[in-house]
Parts: C-alpha cells; sequence; structure tokens
C-alpha cells in the first residue's frame, strides 16, 4: 500500500442556479452561503473543495443532509458537473473528458454503490451484478460466471436467479456491493451505502467491507451522515458543513484536536472509549520504563478493551507494542483523561450554544 | 335600415362600404320589414359579422370564412393529396390484407389460432375459455364475419398506432420542449369529435380506400400509447437511472435496457387503452365504409331496425370485453415479472 494519491480534488466550487458563472465570481469576493440565495437567488452546493484521497485507503466523507456530500461524491465521476475546479484521477482532469473518455473512466476505473440499492428490478441477482460487465460488451456467460464469484464473495449463496425483490435491503445492498466489485475498478465511491439498512444489519456491512478492504485495497469513497459509521471505516475523514470543508485529517487526530465548535458538538456524544486507539492517546517513547509494566497492549486496540483488561484500575502502566517493537508507554491516567470530550476539557465551548 | 350603420356613418366610412342594402334579404329583415316595428334596445344584436354585414356591404358574411376555408382546403387538398397518397397506401394494403386473411381463413382454424394468442399472451386457461364462449357465441349467432372484419382492422391499426406510437413517446419523454408542442396536439385529436376528422379526410382520399378509415382510427387511437410512454419514461426510478449512468450505459443501452423494461407497464396500459379506443372508433367509422359489426350498428339506425342494432351492439361488448381481457391479463404478466 502506497501513499499515492488516487483522487485529487482541487478548489471544486458547484452553484446551482440560472447564472453559476457571475454567482461563483460573488462566492470568491467573499459572498456567503445565505446571502448567495437571498439576494442572488443562487444555491451554493460546494464551496473550494480540496481533498486528496490515497491509493487504496477509505475516504469518509461526513455530513449532515445538505452539507452538500452527495453532491460531492457526484463530481468524481461527473453525475454531476462542476461550476469550478478540478478532479484530478490517477493525475488525468476528469473535467476535461469528453462523453467518449468520460463512459470509458466510468466503466473501467470507478464503480458506485447507492443508498436505495438501484438495482435494476428486471433483472436477476446475477445478472445485476454481472452489469458492469455486460454493459462493457463482455461475454455474457463469463459476465454472469464472474459476478457470481462476487455474490458468493459478499456473502449471498444461491440467490442468483432470485429479483432483486424477492430479497431484503442489506442483502440488496450486498447486491450492489458485488456489482461495484464484479467491474473490477480500483475505485469504489458508496453514497450513503449503509444508511437504509438497519443498524444491526449496517454493522454486519461495515464489517464485511472492512473485511473486503484488507483483501481488495480499493480506493474506496464513502459518504455518511453517521458519525461512528465514519470514525469505524474512515482513514482519512473529510467533515463538510454547508458545503465546505470544516476540518478534515485521520479521525483520531480530529477527535483529538476538533478545530471547530461545530466538530467539538458533533463529537460530543460518541463513545471515545471505543472509538480512540491506544496510539492515539498514549505517550511516544521507546525507553524501558522503571515503573512495573502491567502488560503490552498493541497500538491500534482500543481504550474499551484496555480499560477492560485493567479491570478499572487507574495505577496501571502498559506498554504500547507495534509488531513487537514497543512505541509508546499508557498510563492508566492519560487514558482515562482522553475519555473526557474537548468540550467538557476546554471550558465548555458547548455550554456557549 | 340596419342596427350598427350609426358606426360606419359616424366614422365616415359609407362610402368605403358602399350601397347598403343590397343583396339577399334574410327571413329575419323581412319579417322586421313586413311589422314595420322599430326593434327595441333589448334586441339589439351582437355585432357579429352578420350583423355589421348589414350595415356596412364591405364586410364578410361568416359565410364567406367558411367558403373561404373550404376553398383554401380544396385548394392545397391535390398538392397534399400528391405527397398523404403514396405514404397512407400501404396502410390500405395493410387493411385490405388483414380483412382478406381473416375472411379467407377457415372459422375452424382462425378461432383455435386466436384462442392459441389468447393464450400465449394471458397464461390463463379460463381466459381462453370465456374468450372462446364469446367467439363461439358471436358465431352461433352468424356475427362471425363481421366480427373478424372489425377484429382486423383493429390489429392493424393497433399495430399500427403502437409501432409509431412508442417512438413519438420516447421522444417526448426525451425532450420538455418536444413534449410540450406534441401535447396540445395529442389533446386536440383526443377531444375533437371523431366525426369531425372524418370530413377532411373524405375530401382527400376515396371512401372506397380502406386507408380513408384507417387513418381516422389511426389518429384518434393513438394518442393514449404516445402519453403512457412518455410518462412510462419520465417515471422510471431516477436512482436507477443515475446507476446506469455511473456505470457508463450508452444511451442505446439505457434505453433499451433500463427505460423501456421499467416503462413496459404503463406502455402496455397505453396498448390496452389504443386497442379500446380502435374498438371505439371502427364503429363510427363504418360512415365511411369501415366493414364489421359497425356497419350493422349503423343499419340499425338508417332502417329503424331495433333488434340488428342491440345484437350488433353486444358483438361489440364482447368484443370489448375479450380485447381488455387479453390485454390486461398480458399487462399484469408484465407487472408480476417486474415487481
Amino acid at each position: 500500500m502506497s501513499d499515492q494519491i488516487k483522487i485529487s480534488i482541487q478548489h471544486l466550487y458547484k452553484i446551482f442556479g440560472d447564472d453559476p458563472a457571475a454567482a461563483l465570481e460573488r462566492v470568491k469576493a467573499g459572498v456567503g452561503k445565505a446571502e448567495l440565495l437571498e439576494q442572488y437567488g443562487h444555491v451554493l452546493g460546494l464551496q473550494d473543495i480540496n481533498v486528496d484521497m490515497v491509493d487504496g485507503r477509505i475516504t469518509v466523507i461526513m455530513g449532515l443532509s445538505g452539507s452538500g456530500k452527495s453532491t460531492l461524491i457526484r463530481h468524481l465521476n461527473r453525475l454531476i458537473e462542476p461550476t469550478d475546479g478540478k478532479v484530478l484521477v490517477d493525475g488525468d482532469d476528469v473535467i476535461s473528458y469528453d462523453a467518449e473518455a468520460l463512459r470509458k473512466m466510468r466503466r473501467q476505473r470507478m464503480s458506485m454503490v447507492f443508498q436505495k440499492f438501484a438495482l435494476l428490478p428486471h433483472r436477476t441477482v446475477a445478472e445485476n451484478a454481472a452489469m458492469p460487465l455486460i454493459v462493457r460488451g463482455e461475454n455474457k456467460d463469463s459476465a454472469l460466471e464472474e459476478a457470481s464469484k462476487w455474490l458468493d464473495r459478499v456473502g449471498l449463496q444461491g440467490n442468483d436467479n432470485q429479483h432483486p425483490h424477492q430479497l431484503s435491503g442489506g442483502m440488496q445492498q450486498r447486491v450492489g456491493i458485488a456489482r461495484a466489485l464484479t467491474s473490477n475498478s480500483d475505485i469504489m465511491l458508496m453514497d450513503e451505502a449503509f444508511s437504509a439498512l438497519d443498524p444491526l444489519i449496517r454493522t454486519d456491512m461495515q464489517d464485511l467491507l472492512l473485511e473486503l478492504q484488507k483483501e481488495l485495497h480499493k480506493t474506496i469513497v464513502f459518504i455518511t451522515h453517521d458519525l461512528d459509521e465514519a470514525l469505524k471505516l474512515a482513514d482519512h475523514l473529510v467533515i463538510l458543513k454547508d458545503g465546505y470543508i470544516v476540518q478534515q485529517g485521520e479521525p483520531q487526530e480530529i477527535l483529538l484536536h476538533p478545530n471547530d465548535p461545530y466538530i467539538v458538538d458533533f463529537i460530543s456524544d460518541i463513545n471515545r472509549a471505543r472509538v480512540l486507539r491506544v496510539r492515539s492517546v498514549m505517550e511516544h517513547t521507546t525507553e524501558a520504563l522503571d515503573r512495573t509494566i502491567a502488560g503490552d497492549v498493541d497500538g491500534d486496540t482500543n481504550l474499551e478493551a484496555v480499560i477492560a483488561e485493567s479491570e478499572g484500575d487507574t495505577n496501571l502502566t502498559y506498554r504500547v507494542v507495534s509488531d513487537g517493537e514497543q512505541i509508546g508507554v499508557l498510563d492508566m491516567k492519560t487514558l482515562v483523561r482522553a475519555l473526557v470530550p474537548t468540550s467538557a476539557a476546554e471550558d465548555g465551548v458547548r455550554g456557549n450554544y | 335600415m340596419a342596427t350598427y350603420d350609426f358606426i360606419f356613418d359616424g366614422l365616415g366610412l359609407r362610402g368605403w362600404c358602399g350601397e347598403s342594402g343590397g343583396g339577399a334579404m334574410s327571413m329575419q329583415d323581412l319579417i322586421a320589414k313586413g311589422s314595420g316595428e322599430t326593434p327595441s334596445v333589448w334586441e339589439t344584436p351582437f355585432p357579429s359579422l352578420d350583423n355589421l354585414h348589414d350595415a356596412c356591404p364591405a364586410i364578410a358574411q361568416t359565410r364567406q370564412l367558411t367558403t373561404g376555408l373550404e376553398n383554401g382546403f380544396l385548394g392545397v387538398k391535390d398538392s397534399l393529396k400528391f405527397v398523404l397518397d403514396p405514404i397512407t397506401q400501404p396502410l390500405s394494403w395493410f387493411l385490405s390484407g388483414a380483412l382478406n386473411l381473416f375472411q379467407t381463413v377457415p372459422w375452424f382454424i382462425m378461432i383455435p389460432a386466436l384462442l392459441l394468442v389468447v393464450f400465449l399472451a394471458s397464461r390463463s386457461s379460463r381466459l381462453v375459455v370465456t374468450v372462446a364462449t364469446m367467439i363461439l357465441f358471436l358465431a352461433f349467432i352468424d356475427h362471425y364475419d363481421y366480427a373478424m372484419q372489425t377484429l382486423a382492422i383493429i390489429f392493424v391499426c393497433s399495430a399500427i398506432c403502437v409501432l409509431l406510437g412508442v417512438p413519438i413517446g420516447i421522444a417526448m419523454s426525451r425532450s420538455d420542449r418536444l413534449q410540450k408542442s406534441v401535447i396540445p396536439i395529442l389533446d386536440m385529436l383526443q377531444t375533437l369529435p371523431p366525426f369531425v376528422y372524418l370530413i377532411p379526410l373524405i375530401f382527400l382520399f376515396s371512401v372506397t380506400e380502406p386507408k380513408l378509415y384507417g387513418i381516422a382510427i389511426i389518429l384518434y387511437a393513438i394518442v393514449p400509447v404516445i402519453r403512457l410512454t412518455d410518462l412510462g419514461i419520465r417515471l422510471v426510478d431516477k436512482d436507477v437511472i443515475e446507476a446506469a449512468d455511473a456505470f457508463g450505459m450508452t444511451d442505446r443501452q439505457k434505453l433499451y435496457g433500463v427505460q423501456i423494461p421499467l416503462a413496459l407497464p404503463n406502455i402496455m396500459a397505453g396498448v390496452n387503452q389504443t386497442i379500446m379506443m380502435s374498438l371505439a372508433m371502427v364503429v363510427i367509422a363504418s360512415l365511411v365504409s369501415a366493414p364489421g359489426l359497425g356497419v350493422l350498428v349503423l343499419r340499425g339506425i338508417r332502417n329503424l331496425e331495433l333488434g340488428v342494432g342491440l345484437v350488433s351492439g353486444l358483438g361489440i361488448v364482447l368484443l370489448a370485453i375479450i380485447l381488455d381481457r387479453v390485454t390486461k391479463a398480458a399487462l399484469a404478466r408484465v407487472n408480476t415479472a417486474q415487481q
């Protein structure tokens, strides 16, 4: 897994209205979203978006409804045309593609999973999963065989000849994922892919996705409004609000150092013990300690597991290891302090609302 | 002395108008003249063309408008006919061919063949039995030939309606501008009394040509299939269309692989309506020599043969039930295959 940038979004703007070009000038001159709507009747969808997405990682774009996250993901395969800016995929500007090149990219390099599944109701499950290959004009039998393989992989054996309406929501979305995998593209766009599912099934699907990702190393762009989901899946988290990026970075980093009251507010309700990992709160040192070490914990363990292991004893100190090497030391008192949300720690930002 | 003389006198247009009172005199004028009374204010006529003409002969009468229209139509008739005749000629061939086929194939082959079609469309043996009973009843009361003529015309006209209507509907669903311009035409075709567009057709084509009634039926019956194709394609789930785009389908793949299959229930409902409307029109078209059960209905009206009219009316109802049930059963099959 290299750290090569797969998708780079640069200065992307999207304005909805009759004359986006004029509105763009105003936005660049500093007119805000509310004013643009009230005075000029244009909706500012996206404002100066800059994101670099690393090859083989999951980038999660999170925001509430109306934050522009679905608009943003549709710019990657140009289901929506931007008003201004660039979208570079492997260094190529997607925005400059003509219809033919764009179609080729959508067929070969990107696949998409939809919130409402968007399966073809008149086709069987296998035909749906084979759709990307059939669209490319490949032999139908081999396409169905390939589709069947991926359906097995996502846990749908023996449903090949059923129609989508005969499956439950979770199963339908498995077909949606199988369809995206069958296309064998490097990039998978997932637009609120699990939002329409029951909580338990959603967790299953998240686990499935992480398990697949361990093997396949796709570049995944995942849209969600659910913070827990975002923290669970994200290698890189982008938080969107009213069409602009409030903060982006490693999820742990955002949790520990939120730079905006909006994010502080957002993360105040989550279970920090489950989300935070030992390596984010430990003291970085490779020196041996004079104190007694209660045991070794892995850097990627979450705090909850450590608390369970220590049985709540705050006097303990653990050695943090990664691949057998010591990378730091974790004092249980530091751990407990990290559990306090930032708002409470920093004179209660939330109380100001 | 006409009511509106004062306008032209007042404006000093008398000279332009010429001598008033010339030309034919209407019965009303005669009566007014005879009674010698001046009309009261309550009887002031509306300043229509005819009434203004009374005051000023230079103004045209309404009669001249209709004759003008007629002359205009007769003027373009020949060139119109020159263009339309060859284009519509195949319709005549199809119609006479179908009529020939339906009448020359003996009943003991025709009836089973029709029942087979019913079975293939509906996959319901119950419906086949119902249809068989109805056809055998019609044959038993000696209405078989008439019913077959009507069916032949409906088959040809409905098929042409679908062949023309579905592509028009698809084109409409893709362009809002086309939709906006076609919908008023469809509204007109649907509201214009069928008798009205029989009139110019009679002038254009000879009454002995089958295409005369063929065109009338097609114009009348094509509307629902166009409307419902347009509607059906516009109603296709936007998410599915987006998915089709996201996986790089071409417009053609999208049309044949997604839009038409998903719009099929609506298109089939349109076909059902089209068939029912062709049946309604084929009866009226008997006025312009369309053969079939309509001829008997017409005979019933013209000769006051109550029984003939009622029995052939019943025959039409039976045909309507058959056509409706069979197309609805086919529609239901499409529906269950999709949901």
